[in-house]
């Protein structure tokens, strides 16, 4: 078992998947001779064929529709957009078509895709390059939305999300795309889809989140640790359909949440883990639900993008506020 | 200065307005049979639409979309079209989706509201009524991307109007499919109005059938209003397609002698002599008067397939005006292959009866 980058454990899940059902296609701008732009198609033109590993021409829109056309017909095809920015007028064809067509159509047409987008800020990269608008997708009924936090995690769920009858929006952490590495078994097992993760025990606080902002939110639960405070971490994963019954079980056991996400604070998918838990969890809570968000402004260039991030020092903060409730 | 490249359009047609013979008809129009078939279809196509109209003004349907004065386009290609081959259809399409095998029945239920009028029992991979407008464009490269891939020779048909053209998406599919010799053919209805905008404001180009030359395809134009022409020019196409030579656009000509929707009141911008004048080339008295100058119809065929018409569509309506709507719970059904346990407590509330 060898030791594996997240891209590198999301080519190997494509190359799996790829391997086990000739129906599974790639569709995309650079993924066939390039490699895609992060690499995370690299050798699967050579090994698979340019009639399942296809460069589409610069067209976000074409290939999300290419995708419904080519579900219907009962290939799974998973589109790769360059970038989450670039992602937005994928929206319209799924929105109005992926995630309803098995619905209004009473099952006889359906959409098994995949679309996968690196996304999330922190590498200095250009404008338009490092949003996190998973929200946008999350809002949408008939599909789901999928964050790998891990190198094993990748894997598992884009297995999973390929296998998957429905679509799948799949979001990968750029900002981990390459560290910290970890070891993958490269033995085609799933992992499962509309569940959360509990990635550290601990009695005192629960701490939920999902992608790159899990590094900072896992270090933060160490140096509280060093403490004496144990806090319990969540990784979400799947965040649409969420499980909020993992949460609210943690909870239940730590009478404190603190959650933790890079997308802007309004309207994001805190907001409803936070709504689920004045729902259904507010007689177990000791202090009120904290979030850690990125701003309600435009993602900042490079320069102040490290002000707009959640950081760790921020996650302590509001735990340890969160703790000293009473 | 050197031309590097020139284009041109080819426009067909072969009856002029009164039905008589301007241009040789093709093998299949030598048929009389064939043109009856076409007729019948026009006719019932228009007695569907008089009615659905008739009864969304009555309260029974929901908003319906006419084909008054169109007919000859859906029909001229469901008739183009094999029983394997695959339609994407606009919202205007009734007469191809008709003879594709969709009931009376079902679309009398999708426009009355309710999902299960997209259930085709007949052609099981056809796509549904499409609303939001050229979005179905790239889906019809992927299925036409589907076939190709699976070495079969079937053609996917994508239908939309002359404002679909102007659409960013639509481009792109073409773009992709003359870029892949993909089995598909764009078909644009091309009505002249698109709601309250006509032909002249939605774009400069000189056709519309043009924009599929900076594709890289063939773009013709056919008489929308001659289902001689449009039957021809979009079967020619296909067959083009099926036999692995890529996908055409081809703009037939027509009006929306209607409103654009039961919704919509076309008097607030545009003419009543305009549209008189229009009427002046119905698609349906145009290939009438050629089958009776050919001694192939009489007033009392016609008399006869009025009463049959009405009674296929009278008997469609009764079954559609009998189904009892789903159960309030079946919008959870179908949402995903399966529903994900998140969602069974908001299903529970529905079913109980506790919602509003």
């Amino acid at each position: 078992m060898s030791e594996l980058a997240l891209v590198d454990a999301v080519r190997l899940a494509l190359a799996r998947a790829m391997a086990e059902d000739e129906t599974v296609l790639l569709l995309g701008e650079d993924i066939g001779i390039d490699g895609g732009v992060f690499r995370a198609t690299d050798g699967l033109l050579k090994r698979f064929g340019e009639a399942r590993v296809i460069d589409t021409p610069l067209s976000e829109s074409l290939f999300a529709g290419l995708a419904v056309g080519l579900g219907a017909q009962g290939f799974r095809p998973v589109i790769e957009y360059q970038f989450m920015g670039f992602i937005y007028p994928a929206i319209d064809q799924v929105l109005n078509h992926a995630g309803r067509l098995r619905n209004r159509t009473r099952g006889r047409l359906a959409c098994p895709m995949v679309i996968r987008a690196p996304f999330g800020g922190g590498i200095h990269a250009p404008e338009h390059h490092s949003e996190s608008s998973e929200a946008l997708f999350a809002h949408i009924p008939g599909i789901r939305v999928v964050v790998p936090s891990s190198p094993a995690k990748a894997y598992g769920l884009l297995l999973a999300a390929i296998r998957d009858p429905d679509p799948v929006v799949f979001l990968e952490p750029k900002r981990v795309y390459r560290a910290p590495k970890e070891a993958v078994a490269d033995d085609g097992s799933a992992l499962p889809l509309d569940k959360a993760f509990v990635l550290r025990e601990g009695r005192d606080v629960t701490l939920v989140s999902w992608g790159a902002m899990l590094r900072e939110t896992l270090a933060a639960a160490e140096t509280l640790a060093a403490e004496g405070k144990e806090a319990e971490v969540v990784d979400v994963a799947t965040l649409k359909p969420l499980d909020m019954e993992t949460i609210l079980a943690s909870v239940e056991r730590t009478g404190r949440c603190v959650i933790v996400h890079e997308a802007p604070l309004s309207g994001g998918v805190g907001a409803e883990i936070a709504a689920g838990l004045a729902d259904r969890g507010l007689l177990h809570l000791l202090a009120p639900v904290r979030r850690v968000a990125g701003y309600d402004t435009v993602m900042p260039l490079p320069r102040l993008e490290a002000h707009y991030m959640p950081t760790e020092q921020r996650i302590l903060r509001a735990t340890q506020e969160t703790l000293a409730y009473s | 200065m050197t031309q590097v490249a020139s284009f041109t359009v080819e426009y067909s047609g072969f009856l002029d307005a009164t039905g008589k013979i301007a241009t040789a008809l093709p093998a299949f129009a030598q048929v009389p049979e064939a043109l009856i078939a076409l007729y019948k279809a026009m006719v019932l196509t228009r007695t569907f639409d008089a009615k659905a109209v008739s009864l969304q003004r009555t309260g029974r349907l929901g908003t319906f979309a006419s084909s008054l004065g169109q007919e000859a386009v859906p029909v001229g290609l469901g008739a183009a079209m094999r029983p394997e081959d695959l339609l994407l259809p606009s919202f205007r399409d009734q007469g191809a989706q008709f003879l594709r095998g969709v009931t009376m029945t079902e679309l009398l239920l999708y426009w009355g509201g309710d999902e299960r009028g997209s259930d085709f029992a007949g052609p099981r991979e056809d796509f549904p009524v499409c609303v939001p407008v050229g979005t179905q464009a790239p889906q019809a490269a992927g299925v036409a991307l589907a076939f190709k891939l699976r070495d079969e020779a079937r053609v996917a048909v994508c239908v939309f109007g002359d404002g679909a053209t102007s659409r960013g998406d639509v481009y792109e599919a073409m773009n992709f499919a003359a870029l892949h010799a993909l089995p598909l053919v764009f078909l644009v209805n091309n009505n002249q109005w698109a709601i309250s905008v006509p032909r002249g404001r939605q774009t400069a180009a000189e056709t519309l059938a043009q924009k599929a030359i900076a594709a890289g395809m063939p773009g013709l134009q056919a008489d929308g209003n001659d289902v001689i022409a449009v039957r021809h020019v979009v079967g020619e196409a296909i067959e083009r397609a099926r036999q692995g030579a890529g996908p055409s656009l081809i703009e037939a000509l027509t009006y929306r002698l209607s409103d654009h929707t039961t919704a919509d009141d076309a008097s607030r911008y545009r003419e009543d002599s305009e549209v008189s004048a229009r009427w002046k080339k119905d698609p349906i008295a145009r290939l009438r008067g050629y089958l009776t100058d050919a001694g192939l119809w009489t007033k009392t065929t016609e008399e006869a397939l009025i009463a049959e018409c009405t009674a296929q569509v009278e008997a469609a309506v009764e079954d559609y005006l009998a189904t009892p709507p789903m159960p309030p719970e079946a919008m959870f059904e179908h949402l995903y292959a399966e529903l994900p346990k998140s969602l069974e407590a908001q299903r529970a509330e529905v079913s109980e009866g506790r919602g509003p």
